[in-house]
């Protein structure tokens, strides 16, 4: 479990996190979401030992993460922030290699090279494993670096913002793929996204950040009340169900029709699931 | 075009420039057996003065292609980045100090300027958030040249000038026996260099990605900057600047090859040769059997590339 207690976070006179504690269980998928400048990047980047809190604590399994060895803590928590970028002429694969370099310091092993294989698999990255990545499309860039950190093969998986960017198609490929590392291989995934609707389908929790502060933390099915969203979003949500599948909508029309109760069931969403 | 080719290429040159220069001297004498006087210039003046060519124009390309890493531009290199002026600064004040001491301590001395330089350098790029790459290196060059001033100013007070502008130039008709040994101090730095070629690399992709593989961001940026400062400070002092090298050779091996810091060192290693080599014949026979200084030749060479790199960078994004 990682454990954010009491984070504390100020850039200048404004206080960005505020006496925030969540706590990550294992095997879950967890969504971050609120909205710009709750503070969801800046406590993903605090539970992931990339930026120092001003007071609190984070811990992994109970032991602060300061206390860890740095290349230790590489195999059991990782990280990707913006998919910049990286001006950087390597190779897809050569890129997904890079992410077992907290095993191997960069000699790989026969069990590296499966762990790079499994990981381009996943993220069907395998057609172009031998691209360079300023060859590649915006989406199959950003697939390159979340098999990078999948071939870490850490516990916990910390993206934020994999979805930016990333059309209709590739942001369920997405979700999916990260659905799977939950389900098949156990892993712990958290992510900070803006779309409520995948977060709360694909999510086992969610917790909803506002003005540096906890808004809302549970179920994922929970989050999808008008009256939550409201208070996270600060605008009208209608909350619908489409083939027992909760979708929010949120620009002001269809929320209109929603609230009214007319168009849950003439909205047709076929294969949701 | 390959390792195969380069190291062809290597050959060739290396070939060539033995037996370049005014004392009588081809590779029929070698077979026939050499006279005293060749047998001489040989081991005195030919042979040096391939080991420096070698050892400068290999480290000085290494070192280009670690601070583009590091910085994450193309366009950085110790020529871009104020590492040439403040070594030169540095030379000049071990002159004024510490009088007659030994190269050594001229060395040490130019090494402490240049690592402080650079280090302030990127320390400012990273303060700098409009990172238009061709912003950086030409902020770099105004660096150089306030450093560069600074050290006229001083050679002008003590008249030094003429002594400053001969370290200026790079030249490797000096390089004799005991002239050149020091050059020899590099090769520990290309070795670190290739060791650590993978963290560099990751380094390169930035501290969040450095941090996530559980590398200590700082200590990779500071070793990449001591064998930088340590490689230039080695090479001015012996050979004189080289200019616009790191430049040209690191981008002509992204651009034909990639950006694998660990792959690539081999061919970036050999093409600083082959350039080196080639300009440094082209300066020995345009104007035989005088020289034009390699300074004079690498410059003009690096100089087309750097506008032909600026100019190219919308395609190639920078």
């Amino acid at each position: 479990m990682v454990e954010a207690h009491a984070i504390v976070k100020r850039y200048g006179p404004k206080t960005v996190l505020d006496q925030v504690s969540v706590a990550v269980q294992p095997g879950q998928l967890t969504s971050f979401i609120g909205p710009n400048g709750a503070g969801k990047s800046t406590l993903l980047s605090i539970m992931t030992r990339l930026v120092p809190a001003d007071s609190g604590e984070v811990r992994l399994d109970g032991r602060p993460l300061s206390r860890y060895d740095s290349r230790e803590l590489a195999r059991r928590i990782s990280v990707l922030r913006q998919f910049n970028h990286v001006p950087m002429r390597l190779t897809v694969r050569e890129l997904v290699s890079f992410g077992r370099f907290p095993y191997s310091q960069g000699r790989l092993t026969k069990a590296d090279e499966a762990a790079v294989e499994r990981a381009l698999a996943a993220m069907e990255l395998e057609d172009i494993q031998h691209k360079l990545l300023d060859q590649l499309s915006g989406g199959q860039r950003q697939r390159a670096f979340i098999a990078m950190v999948i071939a870490q093969e850490t516990d916990y998986v910390f993206l934020d913002e994999p979805l930016n960017n990333v059309d209709m198609k590739h942001a369920v490929q997405v979700m999916k793929l990260l659905r799977r590392l939950v389900e098949e291989e156990g892993r712990s995934v958290v992510v900070v996204m803006h779309d409520v609707n995948l977060a709360a389908y694909y999510s086992d929790r969610v917790v909803a950040l506002k003005e540096g502060c906890v808004a809302f933390d549970g179920p994922a099915r929970d989050v999808m009340e008008p009256a939550t969203l409201k208070d996270v979003f600060d605008i009208e949500v209608a909350v619908g169900e489409v083939h027992s599948c909760r979708v929010c909508v949120y620009f002001a029309e269809a929320a209109q029709l929603l609230a009214n109760g007319r168009a849950a069931q003439d909205v047709v969403v076929p294969g949701l699931r | 075009m390959g390792k195969a080719w380069l190291l062809a290429a290597t050959v060739v040159l290396a070939v060539a420039s033995l037996f370049s220069g005014v004392t009588p001297l081809t590779p029929a004498d070698v077979l026939k057996g050499l006279s005293d006087v060749q047998v001489r210039v040989l081991v005195l003046s030919r042979i040096p003065r391939l080991m420096s060519i070698l050892l400068a124009g290999m480290s000085m390309s290494v070192c280009g292609l670690i601070m583009q890493r590091l910085a994450q531009n193309r366009f950085v290199s110790p020529t871009t980045a104020g590492t040439l002026d403040a070594t030169r600064l540095g030379i000049l004040v071990s002159m004024l100090f510490f009088g007659a001491a030994p190269p050594l301590v001229r060395m040490l001395v130019a090494f402490s300027f240049a690592w402080l330089a650079t280090w302030a350098f990127m320390r400012m790029l990273e303060r700098i958030k409009l990172r238009d790459p061709v912003f950086i290196p030409l902020a770099g060059m105004m660096y150089g040249s306030i450093i560069g001033s600074a050290a006229t100013y001083v050679a002008v007070q003590y008249d030094l000038v003429q002594n400053v502008s001969s370290w200026l130039l790079g030249d490797f008709s000096l390089m004799m026996r005991g002239r050149y040994e020091l050059l020899y101090a590099v090769v520990p730095a290309l070795v670190l260099a290739y060791l650590y070629a993978n963290q560099f690399t990751i380094a390169g992709m930035g501290e969040d990605v450095a941090t996530n593989l559980g590398l200590s961001y700082r200590a990779v940026v500071n070793l990449g900057l001591g064998i930088v400062a340590a490689t230039t400070a080695v090479v001015v002092v012996t050979v004189g600047t080289l200019p616009f090298l790191g430049l040209l050779v690191p981008n002509l091996v992204s651009i034909l090859w990639g950006d694998n810091l660990r792959r690539h060192l081999p061919v970036t290693v050999l093409l600083g040769a082959v350039v080196t080599l080639a300009c440094d014949l082209l300066g020995r026979w345009l104007i035989f059997p005088y020289e034009i200084p390699i300074n004079v030749t690498l410059g003009v060479l690096g100089s087309v590339m750097f506008l032909f790199l600026i100019v190219r960078r919308t395609a190639y994004a920078g």
